[in-house]
């Protein structure tokens, strides 16, 4: 390991090692092309791509509207990410194991209703309120874990169907009725308070959002149960083989993204200033857009939080960068799916790299 | 978990002679059926210390059923499993694994998207000490890198450059020799390969050969199955046939011929006595 043979780009094509050292000099070939090294760098740095997207997006709309750059207009594109971003994370862990989850938005809409209903109707206090959110949608969460792992079911047809269930008790709980922050014990729309940070407004919302990347920045990177992650969604079979308990496995990563759904809907509590059962509809898929635009495989095994936060903002940047550029919301989300393509060709193409 | 814990795993307990050493591994009456099929009957298996044990035999002779056995992956109906001597239950593959029985099987079991380190401590991770490791559970990288670096090295797969290379980069002879350094580097007692040559070109596949005679070198006893009749005859200090679910016979590459073991094989020829017991090794390998 020691003897580097040859720099990169001093491939001399596919010489036989001279004198080798050792035994079995299993020899490594060099590719010189240019496009070849481009996704071998993609396909070792699968965070590069989506960087160099989102830092040309927002080079491109500052020389359109120079209002774009401004701290009030970066502090608010966070804040309009944040729900998004708090979702995906949970989608990114999920689809980090070669599943999706459809249900992403449904279990947080349904969860900011269920608090909110729990604070107001039920009159409990707002903490308590907020625990019993959290433990109902991490519950939900479970639920998918449950079905995907007990009954062997597809992952796409499990939150297929829970997104339907949950919407649906979603209405009936609400009666389709928007609940008002105002009528709301404080904490619950706390999330939505700022404090000012050289100029950018950042809401509580934010700052746990950006805690919670970290935290699982460090679960999937520095610990076993990240590998596991990593390795069931690689290939399930060899995981298993290799000793892991797969299913346990996945278990664990329905229910934190079911958890992380529910911080989410607090989240999205205070970004309304209330809890509406009629937002939301759209979470779901931009969850995965997100995770999409980051560079993380629907195929499973590749990716990772760092680079759904960026997709995150991709989107954030896109829709607000576009509003400001005077197009019309409309195009708004043919720009996004026109991304969504190419992110996932661009996925395609670096999974076909060679050795 | 060193090479010279390994090298010492032979003697019997009876501190018996050299005349009959214990086997390492050994299995006596393996039945296993599925409905009214028959996998094995009552079919028997020796491993001698310090031996590359071949398995050969027809599509459906009960090899796998019979390796499955030894790994803890399929748990036999009747018959008795040895390990140096004691009698082992094993209810799962990790059962046979903290035993010291280490399995690398045919579709690899490796996880390409993680690198060379990440898989050869894939299920058994070393966390950090102190708080760390305990409250954070952190992962000890650096020195599992260093750990997997020195098992590679000592299996002489010194020219992958970076111990941090994703293993899909890696060629399928490399990609085995990660699967098998795994098993050399935990496995205690015995390495059992299922077709570790299957999917490989000539030159990587006698490159495996190398690593899996490095391993044996090392003290660990080898169980190989192999369709592949020139690497059996290669490597193999005896070779085990298994016909219609049992151990037809076990010769050696010296006392018969390729075609004498495919004959006897399919059944076109009367099996020998079987050479029981291990091969005296006086010429040099």
């Amino acid at each position: 390991m020691s003897s580097d043979t040859g720099g990169p780009g001093g491939g001399v094509a596919v010489a036989e090692p001279a004198p080798d050292p050792a035994p079995h000099g299993f020899d490594q070939r060099h590719d010189t092309s240019l496009l070849l090294r481009v996704q071998h760098v993609l396909h070792a740095q699968p965070t590069l791509g989506p960087l160099a997207v989102l830092v040309i997006a927002v080079v491109a709309f500052s020389i359109l509207n120079e209002r774009f750059l401004s701290a009030a207009n970066l502090g608010l594109v966070l804040q309009q990410v944040t729900v998004i971003a708090v979702l995906a994370l949970g989608q990114t862990l999920v689809i980090l194991t070669a599943g999706i989850d459809l249900s992403a938005g449904a279990i947080a809409v349904f969860s900011s209703i269920l608090m909110a209903k729990l604070a107001t109707d039920a009159g409990l206090p707002g903490p308590l309120a907020l625990f019993l959110g959290f433990v109902l949608g991490t519950a939900m969460g479970l639920a998918n874990g449950l079905l995907v792992t007990l009954l062997k079911l597809p992952p796409f047809i499990v939150t297929l169907g829970t997104l339907s269930i949950f919407f649906s008790l979603n209405s009936v709980i609400s009666k389709s009725e928007t609940i008002r922050g105002a009528d709301m014990p404080d904490l619950l729309p706390w999330t939505g308070n700022t404090i000012r940070v050289g100029g950018f407004n950042l809401t509580y919302g934010s700052i746990i959002m950006l805690l919670l990347f970290a935290g699982f920045w460090y679960s999937l990177r520095w610990t076993a149960w990240g590998k596991h992650v990593y390795a069931t969604g690689d290939d399930v079979e060899a995981a298993r083989l290799a000793g892991i308990r797969t299913d346990r496995v996945l278990l664990s990563v329905y229910t934190c993204a079911g958890a992380l759904y529910a911080v989410g809907a607090w989240i999205l509590i205070g970004r309304l200033a209330s809890a509406s059962p009629n937002v939301g509809q759209e979470y779901n898929l931009d969850s995965i857009t997100a995770v999409v635009l980051g560079g993380t495989s629907l195929f499973g095994g590749r990716g990772g939080v760092v680079g759904t936060l960026i997709g995150a903002l991709i989107v954030g940047v896109f829709r607000n960068g576009l509003q400001l550029a005077g197009v019309q919301v409309v195009w708004q989300g043919f720009a996004i799916g026109l991304l969504v393509l190419a992110a996932v060709a661009i996925d395609q193409w670096i999974r076909k790299v060679k050795a | 978990m060193t090479t010279a814990d390994r090298t010492d795993v032979a003697p019997a307990a009876g501190g018996s002679t050299t005349a009959a050493p214990q086997p390492v591994l050994e299995a006596r009456g393996l039945v296993k059926r599925y409905g009214r099929v028959t996998a094995i009957e009552n079919s028997d298996i020796a491993l001698y210390p310090g031996e590359i044990l071949a398995v050969i035999g027809d599509n459906g002779a009960g090899k796998s059923s019979l390796i499955k056995a030894l790994s803890g992956a399929l748990v036999p109906d009747e018959g008795r499993i040895y390990l140096e001597g004691r009698e082992v239950h094993f209810r799962s593959p990790m059962d046979a694994r903290h035993a010291g029985i280490e399995t690398v099987y045919q579709t690899l079991a490796v996880a390409p998207g993680l690198d060379i380190a990440d898989n050869l401590f894939l299920g058994r991770e070393e966390r950090r000490p102190g708080v760390l490791g305990s409250v954070f559970r952190m992962l000890d990288r650096g020195h599992m890198r260093t750990e997997a670096k020195r098992h590679m090295s000592e299996l002489g797969i010194a020219t992958l450059q970076n111990i941090g290379q994703a293993v899909e980069s890696l060629s399928g002879g490399q990609r085995q020799g990660v699967a098998v350094a795994r098993s050399a580097a935990f496995g205690s007692k015995v390495v059992i390969l299922d077709e570790p040559t299957a999917a490989l070109g000539v030159k990587e596949g006698n490159r495996v050969l190398q690593l899996i005679r490095d391993v044996r070198d090392r003290g660990l006893p080898v169980i190989l199955i192999s369709h592949n009749m020139p690497h059996v005859f290669e490597v193999a200090d005896r070779i085990h046939i298994q016909r219609l679910g049992r151990r037809a016979t076990v010769i050696t590459p010296r006392s018969h011929s390729m075609a004498e073991a495919v004959a006897i094989m399919t059944g076109a020829a009367e099996p020998p006595e079987p050479h029981l017991g291990p091969v005296q090794q006086e010429e040099g390998r």
